[in-house]
């Protein structure tokens, strides 16, 4: 056993925190902003970083991952802004509907799974919609630095496009705003020829346009090393279906409108986790045995991993069969 | 053939691949010695790919052997230096014009692929993305870490410091950075007791 603490509960460490402003950005997209109910200053975060943000719906915790969106110079506010996704599971709508300034909250430590690449000579931010969340971070960094940097930014119109006004009127020869009402669209082959070597992109969006770009950047003959994406999944819905927890010896029901990492959390098993997104990793569990078929929703398994049926990220992924035996 | 199967060493030892084309928008080879057989092997793998190619060749010890068949590549730009240290210059400044999409291709001695490598780490590219391929003398350029002087080519083990003139004991603990293996001293404690030399890898 190492000598570091063992932490009392999964996930990051917590902080308890004020909302201090909740701030409607446009008409989907609304900025909540923290301070820390303990008056001491947040610990520091590398842009990129995401926290998560711990919901008390009535009986129900909430557990949404949202990138930090201020300026991590700045150790007074933690913000982050929040897409309203009304088909969603609810975490969204909580965030809109219920959390007023002056609400005690809980968020966790920042974890960074989206770092800016120190090496870079430059850097090429790609956002779609609510995914320029953590550019804003990256960009208020980079501001400070003196480092290189260009965004290519596309949203549904200029109405929607959150911050677009602010980052055009503040940087308007690097920040390119795409509007796809108006039948623009990001000239992907091109923005990416004649780059100075040493350019690093990075593309926050939807799943098709990081798929876009990371195809497209092969294709140029970029290095992987060079390309870099953030997607957090949220945990779509399923048949519900029963799981035994062979540590913990006990046997769950995972609801149809819950995910597996959920449903042990309800029935008080402390699951590890971290981005609850499918993207970290922390959570992945050991299959001890299945009569049935993994439905894998994850980025973090290799596809040998999927089909091995030996391996599942409870956070994301679910199953479709009579039994399922985890290592947990 | 002028291939050597390098026998399985600690992790810190660099491994070598076999070249082959990928896509990109300009290529750059940078080769010694017998390193032109790898490269007149890759030019024949992928049509098209020389006509956007800049090969940069240090014959070596080779001469004239290979330097005809090169130029009958009709890569872009071609380029022959009587050593590394003469053609840096020019590797360098064709690094710096380059833009993403450039892939390097380096082929021949350890010490030539591992220079051209840190240069083009230096100017952006990771490591990773660099292909090698070992050809021709199993040489070293080994690094004396008590006087930090190169030597180059050392063909023996121990073999003596061409700066500070210590016995070095050559090592397969390798520095990226510096494109060099360690020499550490072998007497260090028992002065003058120095194994007899013995050429690497026989």
């Amino acid at each position: 056993m190492s000598a570091a603490p063992q932490k009392a509960r999964a996930g990051a460490e917590r902080i308890d925190v004020t909302v201090s402003a909740v701030v409607p950005v446009n008409d989907l997209v609304t900025r909540f902003e923290f301070t820390r109910a303990d008056g001491r200053p947040f610990p520091p975060f590398s842009p990129g970083a995401h926290t998560v943000v711990e919901m008390q719906d009535g009986g129900r915790t909430r557990l949404n991952p949202y990138s930090l969106m201020s300026d991590p110079s700045d150790p007074t506010t933690y913000a982050i802004s929040v897409r309203r996704d009304d088909a969603g599971r609810g975490g969204s709508l909580f965030m809109h509907r219920n959390v007023k300034p002056g609400d005690a909250m809980t968020l966790s430590y920042p974890v960074n799974l989206f770092p800016l690449d120190r090496r870079a000579r430059k850097h090429v931010f790609i956002a779609g919609g609510i995914g320029i969340t953590p550019f804003l971070a990256m960009i208020a960094h980079l501001e400070h630095l003196g480092g290189a940097w260009e965004l290519h930014y596309a949203s549904r119109n200029r109405a929607l496009g959150s911050y677009v006004e602010d980052l055009t009127a503040k940087y308007p020869h690097k920040v390119h705003a795409i509007f796809d009402e108006d039948g623009e669209a990001i000239a992907l082959e091109d923005l990416l020829d004649g780059q100075p070597l040493g350019t690093h992109v990075y593309v926050c969006g939807p799943a098709g346009m990081i798929k876009w770009v990371h195809d497209t950047a092969t294709a140029h003959g970029w290095p992987a090393e060079n390309v870099h994406s953030e997607e957090f999944l949220a945990p779509q819905p399923g048949k519900p279906f029963e799981v035994r927890l062979c540590k913990s010896d006990i046997v769950i029901q995972v609801g149809e409108n819950e995910s597996l990492l959920e449903a042990m959390e309800r029935c008080g098993v402390d699951a590890p986790f971290l981005c609850r997104g499918g993207a970290c990793g922390q959570c992945e569990t050991e299959v001890v045995e299945a009569d049935g078929t993994f439905d894998h929703r994850d980025h973090w398994l290799e596809e040998d991993d999927h089909a091995s049926g030996k391996k599942i990220m409870p956070c994301v992924s679910r199953f479709i069969g009579e039994t399922l035996v985890l290592d947990r | 053939m002028s291939t050597f199967q390098f026998p399985p060493s600690i992790r810190s030892r660099p491994v070598y691949g076999t070249l082959a084309p990928r896509p990109g928008k300009a290529h750059l080879m940078i080769a010694d010695a017998e390193g032109a057989e790898a490269i007149l092997s890759l030019a024949g793998q992928g049509p098209g790919l020389m006509a956007k190619t800049h090969v940069i060749y240090i014959p070596k010890g080779t001469g004239e052997t290979y330097v005809d068949q090169l130029r009958a590549l009709k890569s872009a730009q071609f380029y022959t230096g009587p050593t590394y240290a003469a053609s840096v210059q020019r590797i360098r400044r064709v690094l710096s014009d380059a833009h993403m999409g450039l892939q390097v291709y380096l082929a021949g001695t350890e010490g030539l692929m591992g220079q051209a490598e840190a240069e083009a780490i230096a100017a952006g590219i990771p490591h990773s993305a660099i292909q090698t391929e070992h050809r021709g003398s199993v040489a070293r350029r080994m690094q004396c870490v008590h006087c930090k002087g190169i030597t180059e080519d050392v063909m023996t083990d121990p073999f003596t410091c061409a700066h500070c003139g210590l016995n070095l004991f050559v090592r397969d603990h390798y520095s990226r950075r510096l494109a060099a293996f360690q020499g550490v001293c072998v007497d260090a404690e028992d002065p003058g007791n120095v194994p007899e030399p013995r050429e690497l890898y026989s």
